[in-house]
């Protein structure tokens, strides 16, 4: 298929639809609102629902509903409305529904500004709402790999019964690259008769069907828990997806970069080399599930002096990198937000000092 | 001579966990009739709210989800819009719907969507233990106003049917009470009439429902009865507040 040249929204809007999603709800804010100005007018062509909610906490619950009836169902919102949408996410992951929820992050916190930023990974990957429970969180580093995410997290919010979040920001958001649409990562819904509340008239049995999260006898609820806890577990042995950089050479000095930031960070890597210095970079695609061994293990390399994560944040993920890193290497930290994102000179400034 | 009263299939033969004397389990009879009926039940999608009524999905024989407080119309909205063709119904209490819930309810309504709500008034917060709802009357009591309600403090009672009816998107808007026979009926008729705008794809409706909490009002279910005929009924007048044209 043919290149179309697309801003990073409208590629996430139009990725839906070709992943056979034909259901949006959603809620304006900046820097995403294109996509629900692309759905408004893409999905009445599809034959599809586009509905524009009174607020995020609203939206939050109308994809819960249509995810609880068994659609495939989408919202896109922005950093202070994924802070209103965290109830239903809480919601839904309890009881298990799939839906996928894309976050093009801003700086925050509080209203914050409307600049790209990476200050909502502690709040996609560890939860922001109540209660135990994870999403599994795709971050894009360009509209191309927005698209693929988007298009893989329906099948990942199936198989798993669990929420997605495609974790993009400001920039991807608001950039325009040429992409394609893989027509083969559009799959089949699965068979959702066993629990969806999709009405009992077309089932086999005359057992109905019961979408909810309460449960008041305390063995059940520790039930339900670990059901979700082998859940994540899986996730963590089959879903990990990261990308190393430069990392065959004897690399100094580790990067751990995700999203738009890591793309700076690539090409301090090459200026860096082309003084002959060798650095090198993981890029977590998956935040959740994380990359454990792949960071412990590029991390121990006999070359690595050191490792450092850069964000667009005051320092989220290096919380990870640190777990991961186990204390075999000093893991450092370079970040900034307020939507000024570091330049590559800025990078090999901080790396050279750690040489 | 033909059996002339039986369970309806739309409700479960599990006990039910409301208080003696509570009149949720004649609404939820109601509501079961309707259902049963208009022959909707393999169709029908219920959302249950947070309060008293958290655990109708245990005591109505159909599809349910369960909502977070308040949310249930929202939740209502997105099944109905993916699929049109399910019958869709929340069912809440004043806390649950006209305070927390505010939001989801008056916008829900306002697009016209095409579910059914079931708004049970007690004029108290049931499920919690007591406190001011929203639609607690004046000088009543309520274990978070000690002295009843100082309107001064907290406004008037807030009067949902009434509300509602203002909105100039066309629905059916009512309220009805369960406190003698004469009402029940009435009021099921009333429900019934709710689900068949629906199953007509015609409007969005919404029946209030009067109704009592002998438990947090602190009186015998006969007294309870009598007090809500004598105090609610008359600030929280009975009938159609908007009927579609
Ligand atoms: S607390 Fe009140 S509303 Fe709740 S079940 Fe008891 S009597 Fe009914």
């Amino acid at each position: 298929m043919a290149k179309v040249l697309m801003k990073g929204n409208e590629a996430i809007g139009e990725a839906a639809i070709r992943a056979g999603c034909k259901n949006y709800f959603a809620y304006p804010i900046t820097p995403q609102s294109e996509v629900a100005e692309y759905l408004s007018k893409r999905l009445p062509e599809e034959g599809g629902v586009f509905l524009q909610g009174e607020s995020e906490v609203a939206v939050g619950y109308m994809i819960f509903g249509a995810a609880g009836a068994g659609e495939r169902v989408m919202t896109t919102s922005s950093s202070p409305g994924i802070s209103l949408m965290s109830e239903a996410l809480s919601y839904i992951t309890a009881a298990q529904c799939p839906a996928v929820f894309v976050n093009i992050m801003r700086g925050g916190p509080g209203l914050g500004g409307i600049l790209p930023s990476q200050g909502d990974y502690f709040q996609a990957t560890k939860g922001g709402g109540h209660g135990d429970y994870h999403l599994l969180v795709l971050a894009p580093d360009g509209v191309q790999e927005a698209v693929e995410m988007t298009m893989q997290a329906f099948t990942l919010a199936e198989k798993y019964r669990n929420p997605v979040m495609i974790l993009g920001d400001g920039l991807i958001g608001q950039m325009m690259e040429p992409v394609e649409f893989p027509d083969d990562l559009k799959t089949e819904p699965t068979n959702k008769d066993d629990w969806a509340t999709n009405g009992m008239a077309h089932r086999k049995s005359d057992k109905r069907n019961l979408v909810k999260s309460l449960f008041l006898d305390p063995s059940a609820l520790n039930n339900n828990n670990l059901v979700l806890k082998a859940k994540y577990e899986q996730m963590k042995k089959e879903e990990v997806q990261y990308e190393l950089y430069n990392a065959d050479t004897d690399y100094q000095v580790l990067i751990t970069s995700y999203g738009t930031m890591s793309r700076v960070c690539r090409t301090s890597i090459d200026m860096l080399k082309s003084e002959g210095i060798e650095t090198a970079m993981l890029r977590p695609k998956t935040l959740f599930p994380f990359p454990e061994k792949q960071v412990f293990d590029a991390a121990g390399k006999q070359s690595c002096k050191a490792v450092i994560s850069i964000e667009m944040s005051m320092g989220q993920m290096v919380e990870d990198v640190e777990r991961c890193v186990k204390g075999r290497r000093p893991v450092e930290f370079y970040g900034e937000c307020g939507g000024e994102i570091p330049s590559p000179e800025k990078i090999i400034e901080i790396i050279k000092a750690l040489l | 001579m033909g059996k002339s009263f039986s369970q309806p299939a739309a409700l479960s033969a599990t006990h039910t966990h409301y208080c003696p004397g509570c009149t949720h389990g004649i609404v939820h009879r109601l509501v079961a009739e309707a259902i049963d009926d208009l022959g909707i039940r393999e169709k029908t999608v219920g959302i249950a709210p947070v309060g008293c009524a958290v655990l109708a999905y245990n005591y109505f024989n159909c599809d349910f989800q369960e909502a977070a407080h308040g949310r249930a119309p929202a939740m209502a909205t997105g099944i109905k819009r993916v699929r049109p063709d399910l019958m869709v119904f929340t069912y809440q209490g004043d806390g649950d719907l006209a305070s927390i819930g505010m939001g989801e309810i008056i916008h829900a309504a306002n697009r016209g969507e095409k579910f059914t709500t079931i708004f049970i008034n007690n004029a108290i917060y049931g499920m919690t233990g007591g406190q001011m709802a929203p639609t607690t009357m004046p000088g009543q009591r309520a274990t978070t106003a000690p002295l009843g309600r100082d309107t001064g403090e907290t406004g008037m009672p807030i009067r949902m049917a009434n509300l509602l009816g203002e909105l100039v998107t066309p629905a059916y808007v009512t309220r009805q009470a369960v406190l003698k026979p004469q009402q029940v009926n009435k009021a099921k008729k009333a429900i019934r009439q709710a689900f068949q705008y629906q199953l007509e794809n015609r409007c969005f409706s919404f029946v209030e429902v009067v109704s009592t909490c002998p438990t947090n009002w602190g009186m015998t279910p006969v007294d309870a009865l009598k007090w809500a005929e004598d105090t609610l009924l008359p600030y929280y007048e009975l009938g159609d507040y908007k009927v579609p044209e």
